[in-house]
């Protein structure tokens, strides 16, 4: 330190010195438009990830890619089994074959969305700690991967419901809007789940119970008509406004001729889902970015 | 303004270097806390955990690691550091709490651009070969696609998992230990960083990839980024650190030129 006099500096306190240089507090939280930017500088990642994710998921199965078809055929299949053959519930509904696995396919999408989304920060903890990227990409590379999934139960889907003899209408496009606003609804709800599952990591452990809770209080597999008939007018009234509800029906009407529907009429069902596609999709988006510099810690 | 002075430092080795030094990582007084949970396991009954519902105390399943205790120090651009200490001193921690991942108690952290640590416990995708995980990697690391594509074959060959057969198209899960390790390694290095930190990632790997890597870190040094490395392998310190900070039960025991140090710490070591 024979220079010291000579470095300018040298009187310094450490703060000042970290200002005169520009440096920034370790950990800092971006800005929400600087953390915007980012995560669009970042999207190659979010789906090089998703698309990791879901060949991974699969690799160890001999049929590999196949299951993405297999494994919502054989879901449609034991649900038609039990409530269709068995149980009767189609309670003279024409097409409940159809009717029941749009249901099934429509609420699995958000249901696998939440269940990985709980583990999207704790369960990659190793890639968090190891590289910075804004950590919103976690949570929505899931969406994106359920949202590929999604892609090949419609499939499915389709053929399904043209073996039942449904007619080809115009009211199919009906369920690009609807998908769409399902896939921002469900992204808002995956960060949700992951910030609160990178703090409460016992949220894996509720959340199956929360979301049967929730299927069933969506009308997946049975008539929404149930519901009318079953319960008090509030409750059917509070049951309208249930996102699933909404999402669900909204591609039954699409794609069935005969499709009951639990509100008034399709107009407010557009309007609470799109209500609910703003408010998640923001809301989550912002509680997320709000957690930033927590995740990993600790 | 900054990459002017970056460049003239470069150039010039003599007196003025003093003058133009630019920090890139200012320690300020940092005090590192690690709170455990204990989770509700351990020695609680759920009677005592009831009791303590009721009375109202505070549960005792948190415990306080004082980790890094009141560190200060300036690291500038170009230089490479050695932070060692015995196990436990905290090391590690200092080390994230300079990566952002740690907050820190008190005190301060301050540094340029965003740090990037690189440990040996970052875990890539298992089930994924070799190369799909250089992709992703480079991707997380904020690496255009096109970059990435570019960059592919340089980081398999320098991580060398391809000495034995076609290992690159393999899924990770089929790789030994060091291999994956090497990979990891080769992937953080690949970037430009600013202020890269290395915890213990060149004690794997065979010697070869140790003299490999430590080339590596000696040229991202010289391209005007400030490198940290914490090794228990003083040689490697020795070989690529011109200054060393040693800590002690998470307090700064030494900061000062690596010979020195090595020197002090060992005679430290020897003694106990």
């Amino acid at each position: 330190m024979a220079n010291a006099l000579a470095d300018p500096d040298s009187g310094l306190a450490p703060a000042q010195l970290a200002t005169r240089y520009g440096l920034r507090i370790a950990g800092e939280r971006p800005s929400l438009s600087r953390y915007t930017r980012q995560l669009w500088q970042y999207r190659h990642f979010i789906s090089a990830y998703a698309h990791a994710k879901l060949t991974a998921s699969f690799s160890n199965a001999r049929l590999g890619q196949l299951w993405q078809v297999l494994t919502p055929l054989t879901n449609a299949a034991v649900y038609f089994l039990i409530f269709g053959l068995i149980l009767k519930q189609n309670r003279g509904m024409d097409n409940f074959l159809a009717y029941l696995t749009a249901g099934v396919f429509i609420f699995n999408f958000t249901q696998t969305c939440v269940q990985n989304g709980t583990q999207a920060i704790s369960g990659n903890l190793g890639l968090i700690r190891a590289l910075h990227f804004p950590r919103a990409c976690l949570p929505l590379a899931i969406t994106v991967q359920q949202f590929q999934q999604l892609v090949g139960s419609l499939l499915v889907l389709f053929g399904i419901v043209l073996a039942t003899g449904e007619p080809l209408t115009l009211m199919w496009l009906m369920l690009v809007p609807a998908i769409l606003l399902q896939t921002i609804f469900n992204a808002g709800l995956t960060m949700t789940v992951a910030r609160l599952g990178a703090k409460a990591t016992d949220l894996k452990q509720v959340m199956p119970f929360v979301l049967r809770a929730w299927m069933y209080s969506s009308g997946v597999l049975y008539s929404v008509e149930l519901f009318a008939d079953a319960l008090p007018g509030w409750a059917t009234t509070v049951l309208q406004f249930n996102p699933m509800l909404v999402y669900i029906e909204l591609a039954r009407v699409a794609l069935l001729e005969n499709a009951p529907l639990l509100s008034p009429s399709l107009l407010l069902t557009w309007l609470i889902a799109l209500g609910w596609t703003i408010v998640m999709g923001v809301g989550g988006y912002l509680y997320f970015w709000r957690g930033e510099q927590e995740y990993g810690r600790g | 303004m900054v990459d002017h002075l970056a460049m003239s430092n470069d150039v010039t080795v003599t007196l003025p270097r003093i003058q133009e030094r630019i920090p890139t990582v200012v320690v300020d007084d940092a005090h590192v806390v690690y709170r455990v949970h204990r989770g509700a396991g351990g020695n609680q009954s759920p009677v005592a955990a009831f009791k303590r519902m009721v009375t109202r105390t505070a549960a005792p399943n948190v415990r306080e690691v004082h980790a890094v205790r009141g560190v200060s120090f300036t690291a500038y651009r170009g230089e490479a550091i050695g932070l060692i200490g015995t196990n436990g001193s905290g090391k590690s921690t200092l080390l994230r709490a300079i990566a952002g991942l740690l907050p820190v108690e008190r005190g301060a952290v301050y540094t340029q651009g965003q740090p990037s640590l690189l440990g040996v416990n970052a875990a890539l995708l298992n089930d994924l070969p070799g190369e799909r995980n250089v992709m992703l990697g480079c991707l997380a690391m904020g690496m255009p696609p096109a970059e990435v594509q570019r960059k592919l074959p340089e980081i398999i060959e320098f991580s060398g998992i391809n000495q034995r057969g076609d290992f690159a198209s393999l899924p990770m899960r089929t790789y030994s230990s060091g291999m994956s390790a090497r990979l990891r390694f080769s992937i953080a290095a690949a970037k430009q960083h600013d202020v890269l930190l290395i915890d213990e990632a060149l004690a794997t790997g065979d010697k070869r990839f140790r003299k490999r890597s430590e080339k590596r870190v000696r040229e991202l040094r010289e391209s005007a980024g400030t490198v940290f490395l914490v090794s228990h392998q003083l040689s490697s310190v020795r070989d690529t650190c011109e200054r060393t900070i040693w800590l002690e039960s998470g307090e700064l025991r030494m900061d000062g030129p690596t010979e020195e140090v090595l020197r002090a710490y060992e005679t430290f070591t020897n003694g106990k």
